[in-house]
């Protein structure tokens, strides 16, 4: 592998994570004091502050949110005297059986697989920094991206929960409320949005360099 | 003047030289290969230019009739706002919030804060408290997320379709437009060049 030159960190520089000024670090930089960009004022760490306890503990919540999330109905509709509720699964199910399939593929990936994905490629970069990995930092830190990228994407379900509970208004006729399911839901997509924001992806390329000593 | 050029780079904390990118292309940091400096012509007079369209456009979809609804001889007509007050007349006050965060009032104050840095900035002005809120700009960009909404609306239109008509009205027009009008603003921005207008000393 390429030797490259030692990070900013180690050189007593920050980099402003907001506007990427380069600042000097103070010589004792602990984390004691609270630096600012003197340029835009953001607040500088050498590392997002405790980047893995703080990960750990929402991918943890997520993980235990994502359960009554899937189990728990997301929304009942009512027609004609008739009530059925429908989890995530289901109405996935229900497209399916309809010959929707392009649908419920779209479906089952934007609030099944996503969140879990997220989950699963986070826990990993979580136990490898843990782990001082120094295998393919290059893809792992590509795989952080990914994770960053696609989360939003789940919120697909909550969107159609809510537009058609707007629309389906009928009365007696049809109505659809939205269920509990919907808010364990929404709060695992939050969740895991901040789970992302709090992981510092520098930290894979730290165990690099510490072997180096 | 020489630190001006040299930046660490955000993924991997490499500091190196940042290198203009070539027309039309990027600068990627060498070592874990994230987007350092994307080239953008003309930065500032587009986005300022898309972010007005964009603007306009916002109100237009958040005041016109969404989409209605008719089964049966009944016709339910909504706006983008009735989905919000729906949900939080059901309980679900979070889940309202949820929505109204993520496609009203993120996509509203993006907009308008955008307007606020770039007007003056065209006018050859700075504008007060520049830094801060650009901070607060790149702060909300992970929580807009219209273009999700608008895949929700698909998604439910498709399922309904099958019960009912659908009528869409001029606002869903003005929403799907305003999708690729925030896209454009959002790939037309250089921040650099903005933080290039902030004064301090250093």
């Amino acid at each position: 592998m390429k030797p490259w030159p030692p990070s900013a960190v180690r050189q007593s520089l920050i980099g402003c994570p907001s506007c990427e000024l380069l600042c000097k670090a103070p010589a004792r930089f602990d984390g004691q004091i609270r630096m600012r960009c003197p340029r835009c004022g953001a607040v500088l760490h050498t590392r997002k502050p405790n980047s893995l306890a703080r990960t750990w503990a929402l991918v943890i919540a997520a993980l235990i949110f994502y359960i009554p999330a899937n189990m728990l109905p997301i929304m009942t509709v009512t027609s004609l005297g008739k009530t059925q509720s429908d989890t995530i699964l289901s109405g996935a199910a229900y497209l399916l059986l309809h010959g929707m399939w392009p649908l419920a593929l779209l479906i089952f990936f934007a609030s099944v697989v996503v969140p879990l994905l997220k989950l699963v490629i986070l826990i990993y970069l979580l136990i490898s920094v843990q782990l001082h990995s120094r295998w393919r930092p290059r893809d792992r830190t590509r795989l952080y991206r990914i994770t960053e990228a696609i989360g939003r994407w789940s919120m697909v379900d909550i969107y159609v929960v809510t537009i058609l509970v707007a629309l389906v208004h009928l009365g007696n006729l049809a109505t659809i409320r939205a269920e509990t399911g919907a808010v364990f839901f929404g709060a695992v997509v939050v969740i895991t949005i901040f789970a992302a924001l709090t992981f510092d992806p520098r930290l894979i390329w730290d165990s690099l360099e510490k072997n180096h000593e | 003047m020489n630190q001006q050029t040299r930046i660490t780079c955000h993924e991997c904390d490499l500091l190196q030289q940042l290198k203009p990118p070539p027309p039309g292309g990027c600068t990627r940091c060498p070592r874990c290969g994230a987007v350092l400096h994307r080239s953008k012509r003309n930065s500032l007079n587009r986005t300022l230019a898309l972010s007005l369209a964009g603007l306009i456009l916002f109100i237009i979809a958040n005041t016109f009739p969404f989409l209605a609804f008719e089964m049966q001889g009944q016709i339910t007509e909504t706006q983008l706002f009735t989905g919000v007050t729906d949900l939080y007349h059901q309980g679900m006050w979070g889940l309202a919030a949820l929505v109204l965060f993520t496609t009203i009032i993120v996509p509203a104050v993006q907009l308008t804060l955008m307007l606020y840095v770039l007007v003056p900035i065209k006018l050859g002005r700075t504008p007060g408290h520049l830094a801060g809120v650009f901070r607060l700009l790149q702060t909300l960009t992970p929580w807009g997320m219209m273009e999700v909404f608008m895949l929700g609306i698909l998604v439910s239109v498709v399922k309904l379709a099958g019960m009912a008509t659908i009528v869409p009205g001029l606002a869903l027009w003005a929403f799907g437009l305003l999708i690729f009008v925030l896209a454009a603003a959002a790939a037309a921005l250089d921040p650099h060049r903005v933080w290039e207008k902030v004064r301090y000393a250093p």
